[in-house]
C-alpha cells in the first residue's frame, strides 16, 4: 500500500515538474507547479508530517500559486514564450549536463553518504509518544517555540520586512514621487 | 511489497530538484524561473522531512516550517521585483534584463 | 651653563621668526636693530658657555645636549642633539661674534633699500643655520645647517633679485652646492650602513679604533670631502664664489669669508679621526686639492679690476690654505687659520663695502685711487687687514699662516714650494689692491663722462654704525695671532684648548727638521712677504716695472667657460640620456604594468555576459565540482 501512495505521488511531482519545465504558457506552468506541490504534499503525509502537508497545501498551493498566478495576469505575460529558440548559444545543452550532473552527484552523495545522514542530533524524539494524533503537531510546536524561538521571532521580522519592501517596491511611479 | 526507503524519498527529491534546475538554466520567462526555484525548495523539503521520518526527529520538521515561512517571504519580494520590472514591458524575458553585462 | 647651548642657535631663530611676522611692520632701522640683539645675544651666551667649558677640566669639556628624538625607526636612531666642545663653542664664538658687528654694519650699508627687513630676516636665519652646523652632535644635524646655510646664501646672493646677474648667481651657487651636498648625503649613508649610527662620537670611535673596514671609513672621509670642496669653495667646484659677489657687500663677509665656507674646514675637524684612520691617498689629496686650489685662484686674483671679486679669489685661495693643513695633519692650524681668516677676510670686505658705499657704488678698482684722505677710517682699517693677510708680523694673518706652513713642509716639500709661492701672490696682489685703492691718482673724475660711470662726485667716509664693526675687527686682526704663538709650548692657547677633539687626528711634528729649524722658516716666511709687497709697489706706485695682467688670469683660466661647454654639450646630451631612459624604461615598465593588468582584465572581462541564466549554468557547475570533490573524498575513504 505505501509502495503505491509513494508510485503515485511521486509520478504527479514529477510530471508536475517537467511540466513546468516545459510549458509554454505560464499559466499552464502555473498549475503543473500545484500538481507538484499535491504531490509533496502527498508525500509528507506518507512521512507522517501531517501538520507540514496542510501547511503545504494552504500556504504554497493556496497563496503562493495564487499569488503567482495573480502576477501573471497583472502584467498580462500569459502570452506564450518561444521555446524552439535559444538566444544564449549551448545553454541548453550547458543545463542538461549541469541537471544530470547534479542528479548523480546527489544520488551518489545520498546512498554512499548513508552513515553521515543516519547520525542523530539533539532533537525531540517523535518516538517517544507519537501515539496520539496530535503528536506530531505537539512536538513540532515544542520544537519551534521551544528550542528555536529566537529564529520564530526573526522570521517574524522577515514577513514584515518583505511585506513592506515589497509595497514599496511595487508602487506605481506616480504615487512613489507624491 | 517492499516499503520505500528513506534512500528512495532522496532520489525522487534529488529528481525533483535537477528538474528545477534545469528549468532555471533553461527557461527565459522570469515567472517560470521563479516557479522552478519552487521546485527546488520543495526537493530539500521533502529531504528532510524523509530524514526526520528516519531519524525520528522532529528538528527536520522545524526547518521545513521556515523554510516555508522565508520561501513565502521570497516569493513575494520577488514578484514585487518582477512586477516593478516588467510593468512597462510585457514581453520582457531574462536575457533582456542584461545590464550587470562587463 | 652647557644645558643652555640650544638657546644659542634658538635666538637667532627667533628673531628670524619675529622678523618673518613683523619685519615688514617694524621697518628701517627697527628690523637691523632686532637681527642685531638677536645674534648679539646668541654672542653673549656663546661667551657664558666658552667660560663654563674653561671652568672644567681638559678630558671633560664635551656636553650633548639632546632637545628631542628627531628620527626613530627601527634601528636608524637619531636624535636632535647639539654638542657644546671646543670646536664647537670656538666657532660659535667667531659666527656669532662677527655676525654681530656685520649685522650692526648692515644697518648703515643696507639704508634705504626697500627690502631692509627681509635681509635681516635672511641674516638671521643664515646664522641660526650656520649654528645648527657647527653645534650639531651627529651628521644629520650638520645636514640641517648645511643645507640651511645653502638656502640663505642662495636668498642673499639673489638678494637684488630684478638684476640679471644676481638672479644666476644665486642659482649657480645653489646648483655647485648641491654637488657637494650630493657627497655629505652619501657619506652619511655609508656611514649609517657602516657604522649603524651618523653620531660623531660613534662614527670617530668606529674609526679610532678600527672596528670597521678601512675602506668604508675612506669612503666616508673622500665623500665628506666632496661636500666640503663644495661648501667650501675648493676645485674643481669654487666657481661660484667669485659669481656670489652679486649680493650685498656684508653677505660677501658673512658668509663668503668668515662663515659658511669655512663649514667645511669645521667638518674635515669634526672628522679627524676618521680621516686619520683612512688610507694614506686620502689625506694626500686633501692636501694637493688644496694647494692646488690656493694656487690657482692667487694666479687669478691678480688680475681682476673688481674690488671685491680680487677678495673673492682671495677667500678661495685662503680656504686652499686650510684643506691644505689638514691635508697635512695640521688641524689646530687649519682652525687657527679659519678664526684669523674670518677676522682679517670680514674686515677687508666690510672695508670694501665702505668704498663701495662712499663711491656711489662704483666697484672698479681703475676708477678709484687716492681715497686715504677723503675715507680716512675706511683706509686705516683697509690697511690693516692688508698687512694681515700678507703675512706681516705681528699681524694675526702672519701665525697663522706660517703655522701652517709648518706642519706642511714637514709632510711634503713640494706642497711648502707651492704654499710658499701662494703666499708671496697674497701679498703681490692684496698690495695691488690697496694702492689701485687708496694710494695714486684719483681716478674717478677722468672716468665720470665713460658709460657706466657714476658721474662726478666727491667720495665720502662711511657713517659711524659702519665703523665701528671695521675698528673692533682691525684691533682683532692685530692681536688675534696671540692665541698661538710659536715661540713656547705655554703660548699654544689654541692648541691646548682643542686638544679633547683633535687628539687623535693631529700629527705630531716634533723631532722633525721643520719644528727643530722653525724660527728659519720663520724668517723665510716674513722675507716672501716683504718680497711679495715691495714687488707689487715696484709694478704699481713706482710704475719701475710693467704690470703683468693677462687676459687668461682675468677670465681665470676660462674655467667658468669650459665647465659651461661641458655641462652644456656631452653633460646636457648625458642628462638627456638619463631622461629618456627614466620616461622609456622606467615609467615604462610602470605603465607597462598598468596596461598589461587592463590587457588582461579587457580579456576576462568577456565571462560578464549580463546573462543571469549563463550566471547561473556557471554556479551549478561550481556546485557540482564542490559536491563532486567531496563525493570522490568520501569515496576514497
Amino acid at each position: 500500500m505505501q509502495l503505491v501512495v509513494f508510485v503515485v505521488a511521486s509520478a504527479m511531482m514529477l510530471v508536475g515538474a517537467v511540466g513546468v519545465v516545459t510549458r509554454r504558457n505560464p499559466v499552464h506552468a502555473a498549475l503543473s507547479l500545484v500538481l507538484t506541490l499535491f504531490g509533496v504534499a502527498v508525500h509528507f503525509v506518507s512521512l507522517e508530517a501531517y501538520f507540514l502537508a496542510a501547511v503545504q497545501v494552504i500556504v504554497y498551493a493556496g497563496a503562493i500559486v495564487v499569488l503567482f498566478l495573480f502576477v501573471i495576469m497583472l502584467l498580462g505575460v500569459d502570452k506564450a514564450e518561444d521555446l524552439r529558440t535559444e538566444p544564449l548559444v549551448a545553454q541548453r545543452w550547458l543545463a542538461g549536463v549541469a541537471a544530470l550532473g547534479l542528479l548523480g552527484l546527489l544520488v551518489v552523495a545520498a546512498a554512499r553518504g548513508a552513515d553521515v545522514l543516519r547520525t542523530r542530533s539533539e532533537g525531540l524524539d517523535t518516538a517517544l509518544d507519537g501515539a496520539s494524533g496530535d503528536a506530531n503537531i505537539q512536538q513540532l510546536a515544542r520544537s519551534v517555540f521551544g528550542d528555536y524561538v529566537v529564529a520564530f521571532e526573526l522570521t517574524s521580522v522577515l514577513l514584515v520586512v518583505a511585506v513592506v519592501g515589497t509595497v514599496m517596491l511595487a508602487r506605481k511611479r506616480a504615487a512613489a514621487e507624491a | 511489497m517492499p516499503a520505500p526507503t528513506t534512500l528512495s524519498y532522496l532520489v525522487v527529491a534529488a529528481l525533483l530538484f535537477a528538474n528545477g534546475a534545469f528549468g532555471v538554466m533553461a527557461r527565459r520567462n522570469p515567472l517560470i524561473m521563479f516557479m522552478c526555484i519552487e521546485l527546488m525548495l520543495n526537493a530539500v523539503n521533502l529531504s528532510f522531512v524523509a530524514l526526520a521520518r528516519e531519524l525520528t526527529d522532529i528538528d527536520g520538521q522545524s526547518i521545513v516550517f521556515f523554510v516555508l515561512v522565508v520561501a513565502a517571504a521570497e516569493v513575494v519580494v520577488g514578484l514585487g521585483i518582477i512586477v516593478s520590472i516588467m510593468r512597462n514591458r510585457s514581453s520582457l524575458t531574462a536575457d533582456d534584463l542584461a545590464e550587470l553585462k562587463g | 651653563m652647557t644645558d643652555l647651548v640650544w638657546l644659542v642657535p634658538a635666538l637667532p631663530l627667533v628673531g628670524a621668526l619675529l622678523l618673518v611676522v613683523f619685519g615688514a611692520r617694524i621697518g628701517e632701522p627697527r628690523a637691523g636693530w632686532l637681527a642685531t640683539l638677536a645674534t648679539a645675544s646668541s654672542f653673549i651666551f656663546t661667551v657664558l658657555m666658552y667660560f663654563d667649558l674653561l671652568g672644567m677640566p681638559s678630558e671633560e669639556r664635551s656636553h650633548v645636549v639632546r632637545l628631542f628624538s628627531w628620527i626613530p625607526v627601527g634601528s636608524l636612531q637619531i636624535d636632535f642633539a647639539l654638542l657644546a666642545d671646543p670646536l664647537s663653542v670656538t666657532m660659535a664664538l667667531f659666527v656669532t661674534g662677527i655676525g654681530s658687528l656685520i649685522h650692526l654694519y648692515a644697518i648703515g650699508y643696507m639704508h634705504g633699500d626697500p627690502k631692509f627687513s627681509k635681509f635681516f630676516l635672511y641674516l638671521n636665519l643664515f646664522v641660526f643655520s650656520m649654528l645648527a652646523l657647527v653645534l650639531g652632535e651627529n651628521l644629520l644635524v650638520t645636514f640641517l645647517g648645511w643645507e640651511g646655510v645653502g638656502a640663505c646664501s642662495y636668498f642673499l646672493i639673489a638678494f637684488w633679485h630684478t638684476r640679471e646677474s644676481a638672479a644666476v648667481a644665486g642659482k649657480k651657487a645653489f646648483v655647485t652646492n648641491r654637488i657637494g651636498d650630493w657627497g655629505v648625503m652619501t657619506a652619511m649613508f655609508v656611514a649609517f650602513s657602516a657604522v649603524g649610527s651618523v653620531s660623531y662620537k660613534a662614527i670617530n670611535e668606529a674609526a679610532h679604533e678600527g672596528s670597521i673596514s678601512q675602506t668604508a671609513i675612506s669612503a666616508i672621509a673622500i665623500l665628506l670631502f666632496i661636500g666640503a670642496c663644495g661648501k667650501s669653495a675648493q676645485l674643481p667646484l669654487y666657481f661660484w664664489l667669485p659669481d656670489a659677489m652679486e649680493g650685498p657687500t656684508p653677505v660677501s663677509a658673512l658668509i663668503h669669508a668668515a662663515t659658511m665656507v669655512t663649514a667645511g674646514v669645521f667638518l674635515m675637524t669634526r672628522v679627524g679621526p676618521v680621516l686619520a684612520a683612512s688610507y694614506g691617498w686620502v689625506t694626500d689629496t686633501i692636501a694637493v686639492v688644496g694647494a692646488a686650489t690656493a694656487l690657482f685662484a692667487a694666479t687669478i686674483a691678480v688680475a681682476q679690476h673688481d674690488i671685491k671679486r680680487v677678495l673673492a679669489y682671495s677667500t678661495v685661495s685662503q680656504l686652499g690654505f686650510m684643506f691644505l693643513a689638514i691635508g697635512s695633519g695640521a688641524y689646530v692650524a687649519a682652525i687657527f687659520h679659519m678664526v684669523t681668516h674670518a677676522f682679517f677676510k670680514a674686515l677687508l670686505f666690510l672695508g670694501s663695502g665702505s668704498v663701495i658705499h662712499g663711491m656711489h657704488h662704483e666697484q672698479d678698482m681703475r676708477r678709484m685711487g687716492a681715497l686715504r684722505a677723503a675715507m680716512p677710517v675706511t683706509a686705516f682699517t683697509f690697511i690693516i687687514g692688508w698687512l694681515a693677510i700678507a703675512g706681516v708680523p705681528p699681524f694675526a694673518g702672519f701665525w697663522s699662516k706660517d703655522e701652517i706652513l709648518l706642519y706642511v713642509y714637514a709632510d711634503n716639500r713640494l706642497l711648502y714650494a707651492v704654499g710658499m709661492v701662494t703666499a708671496l701672490l697674497t701679498a703681490y696682489y692684496m698690495t695691488r689692491q690697496v694702492i689701485l685703492v687708496f694710494f695714486g691718482k684719483a681716478r674717478w673724475h677722468d672716468a665720470s663722462s665713460e658709460h657706466g660711470a657714476h658721474g662726478d662726485f666727491t667720495p665720502h667716509e662711511s657713517p659711524r654704525v659702519m665703523l665701528v664693526p671695521l675698528v673692533v675687527l682691525a684691533a682683532l686682526s692685530v692681536v688675534g695671532g696671540f692665541m698661538q704663538l710659536p715661540f713656547s709650548k705655554d703660548l699654544h692657547f689654541l692648541e691646548h684648548w682643542l686638544a679633547p677633539v683633535v687628539e687623535e687626528s693631529e700629527r705630531s711634528i716634533k723631532g722633525t727638521w721643520a719644528y727643530d729649524n722653525k724660527y728659519v722658516l720663520l724668517g723665510v716666511a716674513v722675507i716672501v712677504a716683504v718680497a711679495g709687497i715691495a714687488l707689487s709697489i715696484a709694478v704699481y706706485a713706482k710704475r719701475r716695472l710693467p704690470a703683468v695682467e693677462p687676459k687668461v688670469l682675468e677670465s681665470a683660466w676660462f674655467y667658468d667657460a669650459s665647465v659651461a661647454k661641458v655641462v652644456g654639450g656631452p653633460g646636457a646630451a648625458a642628462f638627456r640620456g638619463v631622461a629618456t631612459f627614466d620616461a622609456g624604461i622606467v615609467d615604462g615598465a610602470v605603465n607597462g604594468a598598468g596596461a598589461l593588468a587592463r590587457g588582461l582584465g579587457g580579456i576576462v572581462r568577456r565571462a560578464q555576459t549580463g546573462f543571469v541564466r549563463a550566471y547561473a549554468a556557471l554556479i551549478a557547475f561550481g556546485a557540482i565540482a564542490l559536491l563532486a570533490w567531496f563525493v570522490w573524498r568520501g569515496w576514497l575513504a
